[in-house]
């Protein structure tokens, strides 16, 4: 019978690395303390960082507007804490750039009350108020990505939305943040769920979800509202799933032609946190705050899933779940995670995970044989790319061979050529590189 | 929290615990039993020709190596599995200096000029015998019978013929292999008799069940792909089996052309080399059936009574065109505008 379980098919290819998530699966969403200090980077979302409305020694409430949206690729950031504006300098993020930040002093007897402000009433509200709604909210794509949902959400000229996909995947490892919204959160989701109805009028709405978190689709599925219109969509384990493409042909058979948005075939994928922040910020006129992340991996002893204040330094989270031994850490999950080499970098609105790994769980450096041409990668790459041939095309740096004849640039690196290579090769590494050198190139060229 | 030395890598952060050279490995190992029997059923000399050519692939593998490329991959395991391949490939009796001579034949001329591993076009192993079947016809078609006696205390007399001066001698044919006891005779063998490997020929072509169980454990490892054993052993057995339907006398049975001659040795070990086999799926079944194909040609009516070895080398040289030609298809990509540039 297993064969008929999942009305809808999925992807072609793909991998199954080990889920790990029974750590924290099991574990409800708590608050975390508040860090003594806030640092809060104005670029903490893809497009124009924010610009900031506070100067030096301002008090700031919670909730408060610290900083507005630079034009329409940007959002605002909102005060994550009651305190005061200690500075605003540069702060050290994950890419190692430096960036410009807020650094705000909590006051620590504070009740960290939530001011509100202008609310966007679901009934009355037309659909732009709605997307301005969301981008003053200083909504992002919590899944990661940090892309700014308003700009997602604007249907371009010509093209309309016919599916509305909830991406409930959580393909990583490691990472049960969604899996632990959408046990603990269905209220703010389907609340969410009725303002992107509202926005974007789709012909079918869907909320995808793995069959590893069956709890959380038997949950959505009891609790969903009689008047919405929603197709819950049970998709077998796969990584990476969650990835837009993936989830649309999974869910919709279609495929997303290679260099377009998954709007090009009519759908618009929104991550199930993301649709929860904006059920719950949307009605209240509020900013985001915080985050669900998960904080788990061997280097951590209060493994868990929490409820952690935007702008929150790693070291101080790390003395508060006791990180031990600690050989890495990295933000996301350990597929596509950024490895952390400052412990003083704050999480920001896409960080969805902290995992850490001890000396023994660390990937050392193993030695790299000659590609023997098993098609390992082949059989893994989501997008039938040959990463075999990259490679070499890469090893001997024919950068632009590669994206003129091999489609290099739809790599959306999720990793899964370098997990299988038995020959360690970095093939995911390599093309990271090559994919920024054609970039420049291309924008070279175009100067 | 103390500072500490972060380990900064990018991702993934998670590696398929599966290597090449634990790959490699498993292959050698899964061979443990085809080897044992080969000992087992031809004495003590199938063991010295297993480590001749194991010693001549992994020393010219070192030596060449050391001198040209100037870094080793002797770990990797891929000349121990050349060596062990290449006599398995042998007649029992096939004097040692000639088995050492076909391993650095394997490692240079099948591997090494080609550039190392990876990047051999044909199977090492059978480079190694296809020239010494060339240059030692006589010797790489005398056959000697099985379980003799005393074949644990004597090594056969032709194994240790001294280099350039001895002629094989002429007495120590004796058992003819099945296959050409077909062609030449019409003399059918006993099915069971070339399942389990009571039948003269080279040391791996004799126990087909052992290879079949090498192979099963390999393919639920995902050490090697199904489809090529699969396909060709279909299609030997589709086209022989149509044959032998067709007229029962003139050909020989599909069970009897599976299980002897060097098939399984061949479709399981040999075709299978990851290297010199298509990448893509249907690659490896249009590759799979012009092997099958090829076998069936040249043993039901080639010159020769085995053609496992050139079927298998013509499929390696037809894998890269292969490769090349057979259209792939990358997602979001309709077939129009597949192989135009992007802008």
């Amino acid at each position: 019978m297993n064969f008929f379980k999942y009305k809808a098919g999925t992807f072609n290819h793909g991998i199954h690395p080990p889920e790990m998530k029974d750590d924290t699966k099991g574990l409800p969403i708590r608050q975390f303390p508040f860090s003594p200090m806030i640092v809060l980077p104005l670029a903490q979302h893809i497009g124009a960082p924010s610009e900031p409305v506070v100067k030096e020694g301002d008090v700031v409430a919670r909730g408060q507007l610290v900083a507005k949206a630079n034009g329409y690729m940007s959002v605002p950031l909102h005060a994550p804490v009651s305190g005061k504006v200690k500075k605003i300098d540069y702060v050290p993020s994950i890419s190692g750039k430096k960036n410009m930040g807020i650094y705000i002093e909590s006051f620590p007897s504070s009740s960290q009350e939530v001011i509100e402000g202008h609310a966007i009433d679901l009934a009355n509200a037309s659909p732009g108020e709605i997307l301005s709604g969301i981008q003053q909210a200083g909504i992002v794509g919590l899944g990661g990505a940090a892309f700014p949902t308003h700009v997602k959400l604007s249907i371009p000229e010509g093209k309309t939305c016919k599916y509305l996909i909830i991406n409930g995947v959580e393909c990583e490892p490691y990472l049960t943040t969604d899996h632990r919204v959408m046990l603990e959160q269905h209220e703010d989701i389907f609340m969410g769920l009725r303002y992107l109805i509202k926005a974007l009028n789709p012909q079918k709405v869907y909320i995808g979800i793995e069959d590893n978190k069956r709890d959380a689709f038997e949950k959505l599925e009891q609790y969903k509202p009689l008047d919405l219109a929603v197709e819950m969509v049970l998709l077998p384990v796969k990584y990476p799933q969650g990835a837009e493409k993936m989830l649309v042909t999974a869910i919709t058979g279609l495929e997303v032609p290679s260099g377009k948005l998954p709007i090009e075939v009519g759908a618009v994928v929104i991550n199930v946190a993301t649709t929860a922040e904006i059920g719950r910020l949307l009605p209240h006129g509020r900013g985001i705050q915080e985050r669900v992340i998960t904080i788990t991996g061997p280097g951590i002893a209060k493994k868990g899933n929490y409820l952690i204040t935007i702008g929150t330094p790693l070291r101080f989270i790390l003395e508060q779940v006791s990180g031990e031994n600690i050989k890495e850490v990295f933000m996301g999950g350990p597929m596509m995670g950024v490895s952390v080499s400052n412990l003083d970098i704050p999480i920001t609105k896409g960080t969805s995970g902290i995992v850490a790994f001890k000396p023994q769980q660390s990937l050392e450096n193993q030695s790299e044989y000659a590609c023997i041409r098993c098609g390992a990668c082949l059989d893994a790459c989501p997008l039938s790319l040959n990463p075999s041939q990259l490679g070499i095309l890469a090893k001997n740096e024919a950068y632009d061979l590669m994206a003129s004849d091999h489609h290099l640039l739809d790599c959306f690196e999720c990793g899964s050529c370098s997990y299988v290579c038995p020959s360690n090769i970095p093939l995911v590494q390599y093309f990271r590189v090559s994919k920024s050198i054609v970039r420049k190139r291309q924008a070279k060229a175009k100067s | 929290m103390k500072d500490q030395t972060l380990q900064i890598r990018t991702s993934p952060h998670l590696k398929r615990p599966l290597a090449t050279n634990t790959i490699m490995l498993h292959v050698v190992l899964s061979l443990i039993p085809v080897m044992a029997f080969a000992v087992y059923a031809f004495g003590i000399t199938a063991l010295f020709l297993i480590s001749t050519t194991t010693i001549a692939c992994v020393g010219t593998e070192y030596v060449l190596n050391g001198k040209v490329k100037g870094k080793q991959n002797i770990k990797d395991w891929s000349a121990v599995l050349t060596g062990v391949l290449l006599a398995l490939t042998l007649p029992p009796g096939f004097p040692l200096w000639m088995a050492f001579v076909g391993g650095m034949i394997a490692i240079a001329l099948g591997k090494f000029v080609f550039g190392g591993l990876g990047q051999n076009l044909f199977n090492p192993a059978l480079v190694g015998r296809a020239m010494l079947q060339a240059a030692f016809p006589v010797a790489i078609t005398t056959w000697t019978e099985t379980l003799v006696n005393g074949r644990f205390s004597h090594i056969i007399p032709s194994s240790l013929t001294i280099p350039f001066l001895e002629p094989i001698k002429a007495d120590a044919v004796s058992g003819a292999t099945p296959l050409s006891a077909f062609k030449f005779d019409k003399i059918s063998t006993d099915v069971q008799d070339l399942a389990f490997g009571f039948t003269s020929g080279s040391l791996g072509e004799t126990c087909a069940f052992l290879i079949v169980l090498g192979g099963v454990y390999l393919g639920f490892r995902k050490m090697l792909n199904w489809r090529i054993p699969v396909g060709i052993l279909g299609t030997v057995a589709t086209l022989t089996g149509i044959l032998f339907y067709l007229d029962p006398v003139k050909y020989p049975s599909p069970l009897m052309m599976l299980f002897s001659g060097g098939l399984m040795l061949g479709a399981v070990y040999m075709a299978t080399d990851m290297v010199s086999s298509p990448l893509s799926t249907i690659g490896i079944w249009i590759y799979s059936f012009v092997i099958g194909l090829l076998v069936v040609l040249i043993r039901i009516w080639g010159g020769l009574p085995e053609g496992v070895m050139y079927a298998i080398l013509f499929g390696n040289a037809l894998a890269p065109i292969l490769d090349k030609s057979i259209p792939h298809r990358i997602y979001g990509m309709s077939s129009k505008n597949q192989n135009k540039n992007r802008a």
